[in-house]
C-alpha cells in the first residue's frame, strides 16, 4: 500500500550542500526520490510547472539569491495548489526570530544544518519518518511543528 | 438454439484486467494467478478508479493482510489515547493490544515497525503529543491539567516529552500557533483587498 517512494525537493544555492544532502538520502533506508533546484526563482518555476510532480516535502534554504526562502514560503502558502506541501526550513541560521517567523508563515520543520554527515543523515531520516506519520496516521498537519 | 461454450476463467480475468489497466494507462505485468504488479506507484485516486472498474466484474482487490492488521493497531492506539479521562499508560496499551488482537506482542511490534517506519511506543508518544497539542490550542486546560489528563507522571515529564517530540516547549508551541492564526487572518484580509483592487 505504501511502497511508493517519498519524493523530496531541495532548494539551496550552495552546490556542496546540495551534494551532501543527496548523499545523505542515499544512505537513508527509506525509498526516496530527491530533486534539487538552485535558488528561489527556480523553485517557484519548478513547483508551478505541471509536468513536475509535487514533492511530499520541500527542504528550503533561507538565504538564496534572486528569491529568498522566506519569499518562497509566503508564495507557496498563498498558492492553493502548493500550500499542502510540507515545508522544512534548512538553514545555517538558528536564530529564534527566523525559527518563529518561518513557523508563523507556515513552515512545519526547522533544521539547523549540521556540520557532520552522520548527524545530517539521522536528522533527515527522522524528519522523513515524522512527515510520513503526518501523511498516513491522521495527524493534523496544521499542528505539525518540529525543530531539530 | 442452444450454444455450448467453455471458457477459461484465467484468460477472462486477464483480459478484463488488461482492459481496465489500459484504460487508466497503467503499466503492469502478471506475476501469478491472482496477482499482478504495477510498474509504477499509482496515486490513490487512480487506484480507486481501478478498484471501481474491476468491481463491476466481481473482481476485488485484496488489501494486504499486514496492512489491515497495522491499521487495526493504529485504530486501537488512537482510541485509547483519546479516552476521556486517565488514558492508559504506554505499557498497559501494549498489553491491551496483545489481548485484543490475540498475537504475541513481539509479533505485533515487529509487524508495526516494519510497515510504518516507527515503533508502537513511538507511535503512542506521537499520538499523545498530538492530543496534547489539540488540548493546548482548543481548551483552557493548564499544562498540569493536560499532564494529568493524559496520564503523564508529572508536568515535567509531559513538558520534556513534548519537547522531545516537537523540539518546542508547550508554551512556545501555543505562542507560535496563535501568531500563525493572526498571520492567516492578515493573509485573508490581504487577499480580500487584492480582489477588491482587481
Amino acid at each position: 500500500m505504501h511502497n511508493q517512494p517519498i519524493s523530496i525537493l531541495l532548494a539551496d544555492d550552495d552546490e556542496d550542500d546540495r551534494l551532501i544532502f543527496k548523499e545523505a538520502f542515499d544512505a537513508v533506508k527509506m525509498k526516496t526520490v530527491v530533486n534539487t533546484v538552485n535558488d528561489g526563482m527556480e523553485l517557484m518555476e519548478y513547483l508551478t510547472d505541471d509536468r513536475n510532480t509535487l514533492p511530499h516535502i520541500l527542504f528550503l534554504d533561507l538565504n538564496m539569491p534572486r528569491k529568498t526562502g522566506m519569499e518562497c514560503l509566503i508564495e507557496i502558502k498563498r498558492n492553493d495548489n502548493l500550500k499542502e506541501i510540507a515545508i522544512a526550513i534548512y538553514s545555517t541560521s538558528a536564530s529564534e526570530q527566523d525559527i518563529e517567523e518561518t513557523f508563523v508563515k507556515g513552515a512545519n520543520v526547522y533544521i539547523k544544518k549540521p556540520s557532520d554527515f552522520t548527524t545530517l543523515k539521522n536528522l533527515l531520516e527522522e524528519i522523513i519518518k515524522m512527515n510520513w506519520q503526518y501523511q498516513t496516521s491522521g495527524l493534523n498537519k496544521d499542528n505539525f511543528l518540529l525543530i531539530r | 438454439m442452444k450454444i455450448h461454450i467453455s471458457f477459461d476463467m484465467n484468460t477472462v480475468g486477464k483480459i478484463i484486467l488488461q482492459e481496465q489497466m489500459d484504460k487508466l494507462q497503467l503499466e503492469y505485468s502478471f506475476t501469478n494467478t491472482g496477482e499482478f504488479e504495477l510498474q509504477e506507484p499509482v496515486p490513490d485516486d487512480k487506484l480507486k478508479e481501478l478498484t471501481l472498474g474491476l468491481s463491476k466484474y466481481g473482481i476485488e482487490i485484496l488489501e494486504n493482510k499486514k496492512n489491515i492488521l497495522v491499521q487495526k493497531i493504529k485504530d486501537l492506539i488512537i482510541e485509547m489515547v483519546y479516552m476521556d479521562d486517565n488514558i492508559p499508560t504506554t505499557s498497559s496499551i501494549s498489553s491491551y493490544l496483545t489481548d485484543k488482537l490475540n498475537y504475541a506482542y513481539g509479533h505485533i511490534a515487529h509487524l508495526f515497525s516494519s510497515t510504518t517506519f516507527t515503533s508502537i511506543e513511538n507511535f503512542i508518544k506521537l499520538q499523545k503529543t498530538e492530543r496534547a497539542k489539540h488540548l493546548i490550542i482548543n481548551s483552557d486546560l493548564t499544562c498540569s491539567e493536560i499532564a494529568w489528563k493524559l496520564n503523564y507522571s508529572s508536568v515535567a515529564h509531559f513538558s520534556s516529552q513534548f519537547k522531545n517530540v516537537t523540539g518546542l516547549t508547550p508554551t512556545a508551541f501555543q505562542r507560535i500557533i496563535n501568531k500563525r492564526r493572526e498571520f492567516l487572518m492578515e493573509e485573508i484580509q490581504y487577499e480580500i483587498n487584492n480582489n477588491i483592487k482587481t
